[in-house]
């Protein structure tokens, strides 16, 4: 029966490998940015319970850090502020490790030059990350983030 | 008078059924548990060949997986930024230098994205004594779709997957299936079955004409 119960079972899995989209983003909608100003823009990051992702300065030097990257657009950044990372202890690692679990935020400084033309826009970003659990780590992932902006005088 | 619980006459055909219910419920929770986490393995009879490949590793040799036949091979899939699989090196070097004598070899393949430029530093500060090859998209999709590492598929003498894991399990469990594939000859490599628990070997139903080396 047992035996029985054990084929069932691998007759009824579906493969071994787990769903991988384990961190989603949220960027914030109705954004207006003023022209000649400075303005921060946040972006609310959900990882999957159990799942951990590097922090922004990783432990060791082999980890691959959290990284938000935007594209030349109607803003310049001054700069993404990350929070503080946790220094977590898993499994598989005797030290503790910098990461980043549940929601937290990532704050983009833009400044919008004061040229920039007033209208609708777009700033297109890429959120790099490396994820794991306690027991396995799934492959870097790029994320793509667009958010629509209101460039106004 | 009562019984204590105990079955009566009256209720033995009750307590039947649910004992009988209680056992399959177990049955099937403990054939979940055995294999409803990532480690799969498959009978003998059962077992896929493990796909082809021919990489070069550092030195710049081709590593054919074809070639290795006769050998029990260790087809490990990981990355430096990896930290479980940083745990499994070492038992893997290990392996290597225990079992290589008995036809065995570890094969690693890399999958990180910049290949040799993280990939030779790590080989070298960790004295990684088993063949490395680079992995691209391609052969980790003819295995399946590999995105989480470590992946770990333990392939028999004739080139077929005997077992495949995903994420960390234990040097034992690992060990287990190393002995039990180098035990099993040429006759006997239809004739065995293995049931297995994540924690380690659950059950082992040796085929009694399968005889080691």
């Amino acid at each position: 029966m047992l035996l029985a119960a054990c084929w069932l079972s691998f007759a009824l899995l579906s493969p071994a490998q787990t769903d991988t989209n384990v961190l989603s983003v949220t960027a914030p909608v109705g954004v207006v940015l003023k022209a000649g100003a400075t303005a921060e823009v946040k972006l609310k990051l959900a990882l999957r319970a159990g799942y951990h992702v590097n922090s922004n300065t990783p432990s060791d030097k082999y980890l691959i850090p959290l990284r938000l990257t935007w594209n030349p657009g109607p803003a310049q950044v001054e700069d993404v502020v990350f929070p503080k990372p946790q220094m977590e202890k898993v499994a598989f690692s005797p030290n503790p490790l910098s990461v980043f679990t549940g929601q937290f935020e990532l704050t983009t400084r833009f400044k919008v030059p004061a040229t920039a033309a007033p209208g609708p826009s777009a700033l297109i970003g890429k959120l790099r990350y490396q994820a794991c659990n306690d027991r396995m780590c799934l492959t870097p992932k790029n994320l793509d983030v667009a958010m629509q902006v209101d460039i106004v005088r | 008078m009562e019984t204590g619980g105990f079955p009566t006459l009256s209720n033995k055909s009750i307590f039947g059924k649910s004992v009988f219910g209680v056992l399959s419920i177990a049955a099937v929770a403990v054939g979940l548990a055995a294999c409803s986490s990532s480690p799969k393995r498959a009978s003998a009879k059962d077992r896929k060949a493990a796909p082809d490949f021919a990489l070069k590793d550092a030195t710049g040799a081709t590593v054919k997986l074809s070639n290795l036949k006769g050998k029990v091979v260790l087809l490990n899939f990981w990355a430096t930024w990896c930290g479980p699989c940083k745990v499994e090196i070492p038992w893997f070097i290990e392996f290597q230098q225990t079992y290589k004598d008995r036809n065995f070899t570890v094969v690693g393949v890399s999958m990180d994205d910049d290949g040799w430029a993280s990939v030779k530093p790590y080989v070298t500060e960790k004295k990684i004594n088993y063949r490395i090859v680079i992995g691209d998209d391609m052969l980790a999709k003819v295995y399946g779709g590999v995105e989480s590492l470590p992946t770990t598929f333990v392939i028999d003498r004739f080139g077929r997957i005997a077992s495949s894991h995903v994420g960390l399990i234990s040097k034992k469990q690992y060990e287990n299936e190393i002995q039990r594939l180098l035990e099993v000859t040429a006759d006997d490599s239809n004739r065995s079955v293995g049931l297995f628990a994540p924690g380690g070997l659950l059950a082992f139903v040796r085929a009694p004409f399968a005889r080691a080396n």
